[in-house]
């Protein structure tokens, strides 16, 4: 930060590469280098430096005087309608406390660097360590307190109080139990079953099999969500796992499905909650039919039972069977036949 | 001046009456603080942790940390009407009804990245000058506890607000928590009290983020801080700095005004940018609803790399005897992360039982000396690097219009070649670099005044470098690598070595092996007479006469 500042005057034309060995008696005697500034050898540039700080601090209290105007001139909330009230206020408010705190600090900095003293300090080391005596006398007490104890000669105590000191470690344990419930099996369950309808996840009305174009995709839930509670987020949890996409291609484009005429007129349904970790899927590339996720690019190919042809993902999204019931809307033929979304460790299967 | 003196003295009678303090604090005044630009890395860190304590105060008056459905009526108007947390209708709300609401929310956002920012160059200067070594090596742990708790601490805050870009993250950490085997699923519905997202996960993060881990990163801080003027500051080696003293300005006034200055400049800045640089416009993500997505999101940058992780690890998953063991999350998320900061703390020690060096110091190493150091800290930036490029995958492929399939498998492979690729070249100039040093010392700079001899001989004049300079130069050791005790001993039995000791010598060699030797006091002498004997005039018309000599080897 404080690099010598030349103390040799322009009284030489040498160039400054040259002049290098003058720079020899900026060592002080005592080892150190002489540091030396013009303010402290010409009065007229200590005042200027004065002027600049005492400057910086006036722009400072500008600064504050900018922020107080911008708290006020700019409500926000119902009261008014327009929008770029909040962008004013925010760089009012945001300039004019930048203003007040930088010059603050710079006006500190200017002076301490300009007129405060410049004569760097020496403070010696000591050795960190305690001499060798005082070790041995910390070692020896602390054995014979340990020994006055009788902690080590009688084994009953030890005995006792290790393992009370141990099962105190139990009930910090036991009390999380209550964060939450047992697992079971919650993970595998959905709220797709025979018969439930498909609703579109945008309008959510029912659908038909014409709602949905050959090479369209549809976002889908099931027509029971809306009858779960949205207390304590169940209804939120339940749309993680049933989250649905409808894609539709020629049947002849189907390359495999995971059962045997799980389509419905070339309508495929697929859980849209990624097998990776979770995310929902959203990229679908209709002339090649794979789905990408867009949070770490796993791509499954929906024409052939979902495979994973891309990235971190290893299991197919599972697939819900498709069929209409008596009023012509797509429903569910069952449930899924394994557990969406990401893997854990009781999923079992490959 | 007196009237300043009379004014000191009440208040020092009183306090001191009360405390005793006046030889504490007439020592601390005086205490003595280096000073270099490096220095300052950890103390923007030190300062924006306190900007985020005084911003994330602010918004704590505010924001309301519950998952309970609600409908928003405040003044932006697209998501008027619509269903959402509480949490995120509050950070809506602060953002665009409450003034100054919006500022401080980016001040603190800023805060933060600039925090962890901070923290890791802080890291790498600690890292690259070797001021991790005795008897520092307790403040690098507390380093690494720090740097941990930082980006546990900002992923906790931004996961807040509950908008869709953030319960997106709080779903892939889940999806992470889930691959833990045997306990994971366990682990995950504790978490969040049951299936995710559930109800409860928002006020309990919100303790977190607000008092267990700052209160944590405080104390850890106050440690930090504590050992720091224990043991005194690290210096750069320079005339009069020795292992046994520290040489800069005292704390009282110098030190304080440069640094509490530097405060309100660090916080100028992030203010300047909360005012005029947006950062998660959470109003535009919408609230979270765990079937919805959008594409091209982003974390934090400190948790990029874990992203990067996740999207280039291979897609292994096994079933064990019934069990699934899926290995891209648990990998990604959490075993790299724990190999890589495991290491970061290790290595003051590996490098001391490699080194042998159990002495103290206190004047930190250039970079170049330590080649090998200086190559693996490199090598680990690289690994580091690629994870975080990685992370941003899908934003070059749109940037650069590449496909982000052959990016991922580029980053693949790259992340074995590169680190290893930049080890070596990273050595070779640190050894460049010495060369050049020594150089320096014997012959001085290179002036760029070209002469020309009377017998027509051209040569670049050479001036001596100053006395600082050669101080600087001269200041490190070159410690010599061990060597392997001879494989008889005298009576011409073979002696027997432990494999670890073997281990030892190699590394120590492979860590010291190549280092230029530094010029001896006889070199330097001759060098300097030769100097001399030129005289300071006589460098303007004759040149140094062996210009480029190649340097002796080591002796």
């Amino acid at each position: 930060m404080n690099p010598p500042s030349s103390s040799a005057p322009a009284e030489t034309s040498r160039p400054e590469h040259l002049a290098s060995l003058a720079s020899e008696p900026e060592i002080h005697p005592s080892g150190l280098p002489v540091h030396r500034r013009l303010t402290d050898l010409d009065p007229v540039a200590a005042r200027r430096a004065e002027r600049q700080v005492a400057a910086l601090f006036a722009l400072s209290a500008l600064g504050t005087v900018i922020f107080l105007v911008g708290y006020v001139a700019f409500p926000l909330g119902q009261g008014t309608k327009d929008p770029a009230s909040l962008v004013w206020s925010n760089r009012l408010l945001g300039g004019g406390l930048a203003l007040s705190l930088f010059c603050l600090g710079a006006g500190a900095i200017h002076w301490a660097r300009k007129l405060m003293p410049v004569e760097e300090l020496v403070e010696e080391r000591h050795p960190l360590h305690s001499s060798a005596a005082q070790r041995a006398g910390l070692v020896e007490q602390l054995a014979a307190s340990g020994e006055s104890t009788g902690f080590t000669r009688r084994k009953l105590i030890k005995r006792a109080l290790l393992p009370a000191a141990g099962l105190l470690a139990l009930p910090p344990l036991v009390l999380l139990r209550d964060l939450g419930p047992l697992p079971g099996r919650v993970l595998r369950e959905t709220l797709w079953a025979a018969g439930v309808r498909v609703h579109s996840d945008v309008t959510n009305q029912p659908l038909r099999p014409e709602d949905i174009p050959i090479g369209g995709m549809v976002p889908a839930i099931p027509a029971n969500l809306k009858d779960v509670p949205t207390e304590n987020g169940a209804q939120l949890n339940a749309r993680a796992k049933a989250a649905l996409l409808l894609v539709r291609m020629e049947p002849r484009q189907i390359v495999s499905q995971q059962g045997a005429q799980w389509d419905y007129q070339g309508i495929l349904a697929f859980s849209k909650i990624c097998t990776h970790v979770g995310c929902p899927l959203g990229l679908y590339e209709q002339q090649t039919h794979k789905m990408m996720c867009p949070c770490h690019q796993s791509t499954f190919n929906l024409a052939d039972s979902a495979k994973v042809v891309f990235g971190p993902a290893k299991r197919h999204l599972p697939q819900l069977p498709l069929t209409v019931d008596a009023e012509g809307y797509l429903v569910a033929a069952a449930g899924f036949a394994e557990p969406v979304g990401p893997s854990f460790w009781e999923r079992g299967g490959a | 001046m007196s009237g300043l003196a009379n004014g000191v003295e009440g208040a020092v009678t009183y306090v001191d009456d009360r405390t005793g303090v006046t030889k504490v604090v007439k020592k601390g005044m005086s205490k003595v603080f280096p000073d270099h630009w490096s220095f300052m890395l950890g103390e923007i860190a030190l300062y924006s942790f306190i900007i985020l304590l005084l911003s994330g105060t602010f918004l704590s008056l505010f924001f309301k940390p519950s998952q309970v459905e609600v409908i928003y009526n405040g003044s932006y108007v697209p998501l008027q009407g619509i269903s959402m947390s509480e949490a995120y209708a509050s950070t809506v709300r602060l953002s665009w009804d409450i003034r100054g609401g919006l500022v401080m929310r980016q001040i603190h956002h800023w805060a933060a990245l600039i925090f962890v920012a901070a923290i890791a160059v802080h890291m790498m200067r600690i890292f690259f000058t070797g001021a991790f070594r005795k008897p520092r090596e307790l403040n690098w742990l507390i380093g690494v506890g720090l740097l941990t708790l930082a980006l546990l601490e900002g992923f906790a805050g931004y996961s807040l607000p509950d908008d869709l870009l953030s319960g997106t993250g709080l779903r892939i950490a889940e999806g992470v928590l889930l691959s833990i085997p045997v306990v994971g699923t366990y682990l995950s519905f504790f978490a969040f009290g049951g299936e995710f997202p559930g109800a409860d996960f928002i006020s309990r993060l919100y303790i977190v983020h607000v008092l267990l881990v700052p209160g944590i990163i405080l104390a850890l801080i106050t440690v930090h801080l504590m050992l720091l003027v224990l043991q005194k500051h690290t210096q750069w080696p320079g005339p009069g700095r020795t292992e046994s003293n520290v040489v800069g300005y005292p704390l009282y006034p110098v030190y304080t005004a440069k640094a509490g200055g530097f405060f309100f400049v660090v916080f100028g800045v992030t203010a300047l940018m909360g005012g005029f640089v947006q950062i998660n416009p959470i109003w535009l993500y919408g609230p979270y609803i765990p079937s919805q997505i959008t594409a091209g999101a982003q974390p934090d940058w400190y948790i990029g790399f874990l992203e990067g992780g996740l999207r280039m690890f291979p897609n292994w998953e096994f079933s064990l005897w019934g069990y699934t063991l899926t290995l891209n999350p648990l990998m990604a998320g959490l075993i790299i992360p724990g190999v890589m900061f495991t290491a970061l703390g290790l290595y003051p020690f590996l490098e001391a039982w490699v080194t042998g060096d159990r002495r103290e110091h206190h004047l930190l190493d250039r970079p170049r000396n330590h080649p090998v150091r200086t190559g693996l800290g490199v090598m680990g930036a690289t690994f580091y690097a690629i994870l975080l490029v990685g992370g941003g995958n899908d934003l070059i492929a749109v940037a650069f219009g590449l496909s982000v399939q052959s990016i991922t498998w580029a980053l693949r492979i790259l992340i074995f070649v590169l680190p290893v690729l930049t080890f070596i070249v990273t050595k070779r100039i640190c050894l460049g670099l010495q060369r050049r040093d020594r150089d320096l010392l014997l012959h001085g700079r290179e002036t760029g005044v070209v002469q020309r001899l009377p017998n027509g001989e051209y040569l670049e004049v050479h001036a001596p470098i100053s006395a600082e300079e050669r101080a600087a130069l001269l200041a490190h050791e070159v410690q010599r690598p061990a060597e392997l005790p001879p494989a008889y001993d005298e009576t011409g039995i073979p002696r027997r070595t432990r494999r670890l000791d073997r281990v030892r010598v190699r590394l120590n060699r492979w860590y010291f092996g190549d280092l230029v030797a530094k010029p001896s006091p006889a070199e330097l002498e001759a060098a300097q007479a030769h100097a001399v004997g030129h005289g300071p005039e006589a460098t303007r018309t004759t040149p140094e006469l062996e210009p480029g000599r190649a340097p002796s080897s080591p002796e």
